[in-house]
């Protein structure tokens, strides 16, 4: 069959932990069943080894092999948590036994279930599979790419390698080919014209292209923009920079639901403002916003109406002439696409000038420079098209899960508020805000679900979020908010994990919190006087 | 015609069942079976031909990509 000789990496060296080695190399080498030779560790002579670690991985190296043609998967497990127990043993403290490996990563439910059967009888410790990773309850940080996305992608990645703006060969034609392919598959999904889609790095730079670029192509006679509290960084930082510049800005507040008023909108239309910027569905609470009734205004107003769709596209049916959009940015990596990819819908009719921001060679129509790349393009279009074949069914799936997870936790534990309008709501992005518990510490002890307490982009810092503020949240409830995602690859099971372990802790740092106790006695926490030291 | 009677779209099913089984991330296994048996019992009703032929090379198409992973 022309298996390698396995050579055993066990060296008669009466150190313990090699002892250990030794031992675990015999288990081993009796599964190679089909071959002939068997070299048992202990006939060899003695090697001293210059560094046991490092010799590990080669010597284990060549006795992969064999091994994955005997015993296909369970074989392979069985060798990988061999390999790794071996280096604890080598690594920890020398001892007869291994600790039991306390990394904290839970078995996940319901995995790896043929394999641990085998693997339970053979050896000797009781945990064994590969490294176990947390659950990811955080899809509107980015999301897993979907398969079909990779599997359309693969083939630029490899063999169509040209660059789309090169007109003189065949590698550049389909690659322009493919880009046109993906241009229309993004503008099918939100109902545009393909010449209206170009693609950008992202969509922090499709707003920063839709914000300042519109608002600085009609400096000379419109000088106001207006956006509300709840925008993204990169909008709200984008007006500063445009404050900077002789601009005036006008944040409008949210009502306590995340909605804004549309009458307050109303007023702060001046003769000359130029650009009004709502996002459509808010990444840290999923409320949705009125965007049809806003387009409206804006187009009787006429002022033009810009939305960052990053978290919508794909997931709700959106159709910019049905809601009167003009500007319109799309993320690639919210909606199961790669990183690093977004575009930017801008109008046509009536046309909408943009002052390009990135100078070069004039592609994308003149509004963005720089060569466009194939592979995360097409990426970006087959996503758009999954995701349009699938909304129905990913949408009904959601709102299911989210039901089940906000029925499951707000029964059992009291004092559990959601952020955010439940009735204009994207239910897979869930803001629970539980009372008397520290967020950071929850979000510890939760440690094998990978959750976050606000947007990725502030979660560096240690302040509440604005968004959170901005509807109107007490400081201390701000600080207790864990927001949930659920998205297209989410089950049933990991849900119900989730609630489970979110539930245990919760109430065992209730437990332990002191507010809690005086809230218990009854005690009114506001009327607490706190004495000074 | 032949590829699409009963026992070659349930051929296909099970084929492409047995392929997800094959993905090595909980998430996408358990979605690739969720979703086949979901998108097969959806249609098991339709009665165009045409229809269900289209259908049918979608989910051999299908096959294809998750036999690559």
């Amino acid at each position: 069959m022309g298996n390698p000789t396995p050579t055993p990496s066990s060296r008669s060296d009466p150190a313990s932990p090699c002892a250990y080695l030794t031992s675990l190399a015999a288990s081993v080498a009796q599964l190679y069943v089909s071959h002939g030779k068997r070299r048992g560790g202990r006939s060899r002579p003695d090697e001293s080894l210059p560094d046991r670690r490092e010799a590990l991985p080669g010597a284990w190296g060549p006795g992969l092999q064999p091994l994955r043609k005997v015993g296909s998967a369970s074989g392979t497990m069985l060798l990988r948590a061999a390999w790794r127990r071996a280096a604890v043993a080598v690594t920890a403290a020398p001892g007869p036994k291994p600790a039991a490996p306390t990394r904290g990563l839970r078995l996940r439910v319901g995995d790896h279930a043929p394999q641990s059967a085998v693997t339970a009888d053979t050896t000797a410790a009781p945990e064994a599979g590969p490294v176990l990773r947390p659950l990811y309850m955080d899809v509107q940080a980015t999301t897993p790419l979907d398969p079909r996305v990779l599997d359309a992608m693969l083939p630029y990645l490899i063999n169509y390698y040209g660059n789309p703006h090169s007109r003189t060969h065949a590698y550049g034609w389909e690659s322009e080919a493919a880009m046109e392919r993906a241009r229309q598959q993004v503008a099918s999904l939100i109902g545009a014209d393909p010449r209206e889609i170009i693609f950008t790095s992202g969509a922090t730079e499709s707003n920063n292209i839709a914000i300042k670029g519109v608002a600085r192509f009609y400096r000379s006679r419109k000088k106001h923009l207006i956006t509300t509290q709840t925008e993204h960084k990169c909008v709200l930082d984008s007006c500063r920079s445009l404050e900077a510049e002789g601009f005036q800005v006008t944040y409008l507040p949210v009502q306590k639901s995340g909605i804004i008023d549309l009458k307050e909108l109303e007023a702060a239309i001046q003769p000359d403002t130029s650009l009004v910027s709502v996002m459509t569905v808010n990444n840290e609470i999923g409320v949705k916003q009125p965007i049809a009734e806003i387009g409206q205004i804006c187009s009787s107003r006429k002022v033009y109406f810009h939305t960052d769709a990053a978290q919508a596209v794909g997931k709700i049916p959106l159709n910019v002439n049905d809601m009167k959009i003009d500007l319109m940015s799309i993320s690639g990596h919210k909606i199961y696409g790669p990183k690093g990819v977004g575009a930017i819908y801008i109008r046509r009719r009536p046309r909408v000038r943009v002052e390009a921001l990135q100078s070069g060679g004039g592609q994308e129509r003149g509004m963005r420079s720089g060569t466009v790349p194939t592979p995360l393009v097409v990426g970006l279009g087959a996503a758009c098209e999954v995701a349009q074949q699938e909304m129905e069914y990913d949408h009904k799936r959601i709102s299911k899960l989210a039901e089940r997870l906000i029925q499951n936790i707000m029964k059992s534990l009291p004092d559990v508020v959601m952020n955010g309008d439940p009735e204009h709501h994207y239910p897979g992005c869930i803001n629970l805000s539980f009372a008397y518990v520290e967020g950071e510490s929850l979000l510890m002890a939760l440690k094998d679900v990978a959750l976050s307490s606000g947007s990725a982009c502030t979660s560096a810092s240690l302040e509440p979020s604005y968004v959170l503020r901005a509807i109107g949240t007490d400081e201390d409830l701000a600080h207790s908010s864990i927001r949930f995602g659920i998205g297209r690859f989410t089950t049933e099971e990991e849900v119900d994990y989730t609630v489970e372990k979110c539930i245990q802790h919760v109430k065992r740092l209730r437990e332990m919190s002191p507010l809690w106790e005086m809230v218990q006695d009854g005690i009114d926490l506001k009327s607490i006087k706190w004495t000074q030291h | 015609m032949a590829a699409s009677s009963r026992a070659q779209v349930l051929d296909l099913y099970r084929a492409m069942l047995r392929e997800s089984k094959r993905f090595s991330s909980y998430n996408y296994r358990t979605y690739a079976v969720r979703r086949i048996r979901d998108a097969f019992r959806e249609n098991k009703n339709v009665k165009d031909p045409v229809e269900i032929q289209t259908l049918v090379n979608k989910a051999k198409r299908d096959l294809e990509v998750i036999r690559r992973q």
